[in-house]
């Protein structure tokens, strides 16, 4: 799960900032590759913007992914049955599986994990606005997986075909796993419409909460978006923002006819001049507000990574401690 | 304590077998504090879903890897060795599959 047109700024702007030192010859190169559709690879020369916003967009893709983990870890304890808990743990586990392949990829760019979980933790790095609402009810847990999934994979699916090889990589063993994520959701809120009426009540009340956020993951408007443009032109990013978000509307909405839920937008309506179904404005204002720190819950999310990342320390001490220990005894017995 | 604390588990390479006849392929990386912890993440990550029969783990460190300046000394002196291809050879019809 992720994430929104990620590459929202963080204050600094590489494309201004960041002098190169290729020769004429990498630079040409670099641009010839990019032109052909090529991969850069992490030892290949890379002009010096490329780089800080690919590090940007992937280390803020990380750390969606284990943030992400977040809302939905609140609710293993609660599974209505050992089904849907077996399945919200593998869920929850891939979230973190995909956060250390983003991570990864990120660290091939000339950073370490550890300074991109210091960032994250201090507030200097961006994750993705979705996980800073609140998952009140089951259905919540259900719409997620459909929704904010659903979104998720819109974005994702170009991302395979990213002019970084890593990145690209990442994203093609990711996008595998995040089909199950979508269908997990969508079969428990399935079931959930065919119980009672509070039930049924449960799941509209998420869905009512959740549609406008999900439309707002994929990023501004493209007109408003100068990031974008630019990771257009590196091959980055290869479909708009506008594009992905109808894409992503015209796939649900048929969706959610079959499960029996109303999208909560009275201009959502097919346009058959279009061949899209037309729909009401986003509110971005309440976005970029999230996305400023004053959403409902990134406070408490941002704690909640810290705490347990502060209560893992010692786990990971003492395994160091152990490895050491090994390494001194095997040294010893050698001599 | 003397050692100075390290910030992160170094970094190993996962190589997977997919299945009993074919090779390990690298499919990623992962920080680990020893061997024997690498392969137990390195399960935990890449083979949820039974992709692999088998698991290498290799510090990255321990990789030596050409460099990529050296690209066209290296590999440009193959791309006019045609004759190495068994296409490069006109066998008459009649011969059959050869």
């Amino acid at each position: 799960m992720y994430t929104q047109a990620m590459d929202v700024p963080d204050g600094s702007n590489p494309a201004a900032s960041a002098p190169d030192s290729g020769s004429p010859q990498q630079r040409a190169h670099f641009d010839a590759t990019i032109a052909a559709d090529g991969r850069i690879e992490p030892q290949d020369w890379m002009p010096e913007a490329y780089r800080q916003t690919l590090l940007r967009q992937i280390s803020q893709h990380a750390n969606s992914e284990i943030v992400g983990m977040l809302p939905e870890g609140n609710w293993i304890s609660r599974a209505p049955s050992l089904k849907r808990k077996a399945i919200l743990i593998a869920k929850v586990q891939d979230e973190g599986g995909h956060g250390l392949y983003l991570y990864g990829a990120a660290e091939t760019l000339g950073t370490s994990r550890a300074d991109m979980i210091a960032a994250l933790h201090s507030g200097r790095a961006k994750y993705s606005s979705i996980f800073n609402y609140p998952a009140l009810s089951w259905a919540d847990v259900g719409v997620i997986g459909w929704l904010v999934d659903g979104a998720a994979i819109m974005n994702q699916i170009p991302l395979c075909r990213c002019s970084y090889g890593p990145y690209a990589r990442a994203m093609i063993r990711i996008c595998k796993e995040e089909s199950f994520h979508q269908r997990q959701g969508f079969d428990a809120l399935l079931a959930m419409m065919r119980g009672t009426p509070a039930q049924q009540a449960m799941v509209q009340d998420a869905v009512n909460r959740w549609w406008w956020k999900c439309l707002a993951m994929f990023g501004p408007p493209d007109a408003d978006s100068e990031h974008s443009a630019q990771s257009m032109r590196w091959g980055i990013k290869r479909i708009g923002n506008d594009e992905l978000r109808q894409q992503f509307i015209d796939a649900t909405v048929p969706q959610a006819e079959v499960l029996g839920v109303t999208l909560p937008d009275p201009e959502l309506k097919w346009n058959a001049e279009r061949s899209h179904y037309d729909h009401g404005a986003i509110d971005w204002e309440e976005f970029r507000s999230t996305l400023a720190g004053y959403g409902p819950c990134n406070r408490e999310r941002l704690a909640t990574r810290v705490a347990a990342h502060e209560n893992g320390r010692w786990v990971r001490e003492a395994a160091l401690a152990h490895a050491r220990k090994q390494q001194q005894r095997n040294t010893e017995d050698a001599s | 304590m003397t050692t100075p604390p390290l910030k992160d588990w170094p970094l190993w390479e996962v190589f997977v077998r997919s299945k009993q006849g074919l090779e390990h392929k690298h499919c990623g990386s992962l920080h680990a504090a020893d061997a024997r912890q690498a392969l137990h993440l390195a399960r935990d990550v890449y083979t949820r879903r039974q992709e692999g029969v088998s698991i290498w783990v290799v510090p990255s460190a321990a990789i030596t890897a050409s460099n990529p300046d050296d690209k066209a000394e290296l590999f440009d002196p193959a791309a006019d060795k045609i004759y190495r291809h068994p296409s490069f050879y006109d066998i008459p019809d009649d011969v059959g599959h050869m």
